[in-house]
C-alpha cells in the first residue's frame, strides 16, 4: 500500500504544480487544435476522404502534444533541482517511473479527450463512435506515455534533450501509431473487429511490453 | 554511524574520489572542506546514494550502500545548494509530498512543527518562488528534518546565501547539533566549518588528507594547514 501510495503522492503532487502554472495543460491543447485546424484546413475535405484522413491527424494531434507533455515531464523536475528530491526518498526507482508515467498518461488523455469533440465537428464524424474513440485513444496513449516517459528520463540527461526525445521516441512508437491510426479508421468505418483483431493485439502486447520493459529499466536510467 | 572504506568514484577515465576513508560517529558533527573540484559534492552523493560509486566500501546506520539503498535513504536528509523544492508549489504542498514520500505519520502536525522551527509559519500556503533565497534554504532544511532523521548531509548549505541568511543558517545548524545528530557537512567557508563542527577534515586530491578534533586546533592553524593542503 505503502508504494502505491507513492506512486499517487508524484501524480498528485505534478496535478497540482500544473493547476498552478497550466503551462504544459494549455500548450498542448492549443498545439493539438492548432495541428486538428491546420489539416482540417489545409486538406480539400470531402466527404468521400474524411474518415481517410481523419484517423491520421487525429493521431499526429496527440502524438505531437504528447511529446510537448513528456518533454516537459523531467525537464522541469531536473531544472528545478528536484529530480535529486525525488530520488532520494525511499522508494523503489519504479514508483517514481509510475507516478510520472500515469501522470503524463493523465494529461495527455486530458488534451486528447477534450480536442476529440472539436475534432469530430471539424472532420464531419458521427458522434456514436466517442466511446469507442476514446478506448482506443486510450490503449495508444498507455503506449505513447509509458515508452515516452522512459526516454524522457533519459534524454533529460543531455544537451539537446528536447531534440533527442522525438528522434528516440517516434521510431519506437511506430507500432502504437500504426495501430491506433488502423483502429480508429476501423471503428470510423465500421469495420468488423474480427478484421482488426491482429491491431487490436498489436497494440495490447505493445502497451504490456513497453510498460514492463520500462518498469523494469528507469533504474538504470537514472544512474548518471 | 557513517563509515567509509577505499571509497573510489571515476566518471569515465577520470577519478574524482580516489580512496576515500573516513568516519563520522553516532551523533558527530563533521565537517568536510576543500577546493573546488576536491569532489566534495561527489562525495555526498555517492553517500547520500544518488551516485553509485566505482569501487570501495559505504555503511550507513548499519545499512551497506550496495544492497541497502531504500532503506538508508529514510535514515537521512540532505540539504545541498540546490533546495530540492517545487517551485510553483507551496511550503506546505512540498513538505506534504515529502511527508508521504518518506511515511512521515501525523504529516500535518510534523509539518507545523518543522515550519514554526525554520520561521516560517504564516507563509505555508505562499509559492516556494515568492521566497527570498534565504527562506527557500530554510524551507529546505525543514524538508530535509521532515521525517526526523538521524543522519543529516549539508551539502555547502550556505552557497548564494547573504550574509544575514548566512548568520540564520549558522544558528540554525548550531540547533541542529545540538540535537546530537550526526551531521556531515561541506563547506568553503572554514571560519564556519571549524565553528559548528566537532571534527574537521580537508578533502583534497580526492582524498582525506588531513582530519582532526575542533578542540586540537584554532582557527588560524586550520586556515594554515588547509592552504598548505590545497596548494601543496
Amino acid at each position: 500500500m505503502s508504494y502505491l501510495r507513492k506512486i499517487f503522492a508524484i501524480v498528485a503532487k505534478d496535478v497540482a504544480a500544473e493547476l498552478r502554472t497550466r503551462e504544459m495543460l494549455s500548450s498542448m491543447f492549443v498545439f493539438s487544435l492548432l495541428v486538428i485546424l491546420i489539416f482540417n484546413f489545409a486538406f480539400d475535405l470531402r466527404a468521400e476522404n474524411q474518415k481517410t484522413l481523419a484517423p491520421g491527424v487525429l493521431w499526429v494531434a496527440i502524438a505531437f502534444a504528447g511529446m510537448l507533455g513528456l518533454s516537459r515531464s523531467f525537464i522541469m523536475e531536473k531544472d528545478r533541482g528536484s529530480m535529486e528530491g525525488l530520488l532520494l526518498a525511499p522508494v523503489d526507482r519504479s514508483a517514481i517511473y509510475l507516478g510520472k508515467m500515469l501522470g503524463n498518461l493523465l494529461f495527455i488523455s486530458i488534451v486528447a479527450i477534450i480536442i476529440l469533440p472539436v475534432f469530430i465537428v471539424l472532420f464531419n464524424l458521427p458522434a456514436e463512435h466517442l466511446p469507442l474513440l476514446v478506448g482506443v485513444m486510450i490503449l495508444g496513449i498507455i503506449g505513447f506515455a509509458s515508452v515516452g516517459t522512459l526516454f524522457s528520463a533519459m534524454a533529460v540527461h543531455t544537451r539537446a534533450r528536447e531534440v533527442l526525445l522525438p528522434i528516440l521516441l517516434f521510431p519506437v512508437v511506430i507500432p502504437v501509431m500504426l495501430a491506433s491510426v488502423k483502429l480508429t479508421a476501423a471503428i470510423l468505418d465500421e469495420t468488423p473487429f474480427a478484421d482488426v483483431q491482429n491491431w487490436f493485439s498489436l497494440l495490447v502486447a505493445f502497451d504490456l511490453i513497453f510498460l514492463a520493459l520500462s518498469f523494469i529499466l528507469f533504474d538504470y536510467v537514472m544512474e548518471e | 554511524m557513517i563509515e567509509i572504506r577505499k571509497l573510489v568514484k571515476a566518471f569515465g577515465n577520470r577519478a574524482v574520489l580516489k580512496g576515500v576513508d573516513l568516519t563520522v560517529s553516532e551523533g558527530e558533527f563533521l565537517t568536510l572542506v576543500g577546493p573546488n573540484g576536491a569532489g566534495k559534492t561527489t562525495l555526498m552523493s555517492v553517500i547520500s546514494t544518488l551516485t553509485k560509486p566505482t569501487g570501495g566500501m559505504v555503511n550507513i546506520a548499519g545499512y551497506d550502500l550496495a544492497d541497502g539503498a531504500v532503506q538508508l535513504r529514510r535514515q537521512m536528509g540532505l540539504v545541498s545548494h540546490k533546495t530540492l523544492l517545487y517551485d510553483d508549489l507551496s511550503a506546505e504542498q512540498n513538505l506534504r509530498f515529502y511527508a508521504r514520500m518518506y511515511d512521515v505519520a501525523d504529516a500535518d502536525a510534523r509539518i507545523e512543527v518543522v515550519l514554526r522551527r525554520m520561521g516560517l509559519w504564516g507563509r505555508q500556503r505562499d509559492p516556494v518562488r515568492t521566497y527570498s533565497r534565504g527562506m527557500q534554504q530554510r524551507l529546505a532544511i525543514a524538508r530535509s528534518m521532515l521525517h526526523d532523521p538521524p543522519i543529516l548531509l549539508l551539502d555547502e548549505p550556505d552557497t548564494g546565501l547573504d550574509q544575514h541568511a548566512a548568520a540564520m543558517l549558522t544558528d540554525l545548524l548550531h540547533e541542529v547539533g545540538a540535537t546530537r545528530r550526526t551531521v556531515l557537512m561541506t563547506t568553503h567557508n572554514l571560519q564556519r566549518g571549524l565553528e559548528l563542527g566537532d571534527r574537521v577534515a580537508i578533502l583534497a586530491g580526492g582524498r582525506i588528507a588531513f582530519q582532526a578534533s575542533k578542540s586540537d586546533l584554532n582557527s588560524k592553524q586550520f586556515r594554515d594547514i588547509y592552504y598548505q593542503y590545497v596548494e601543496g
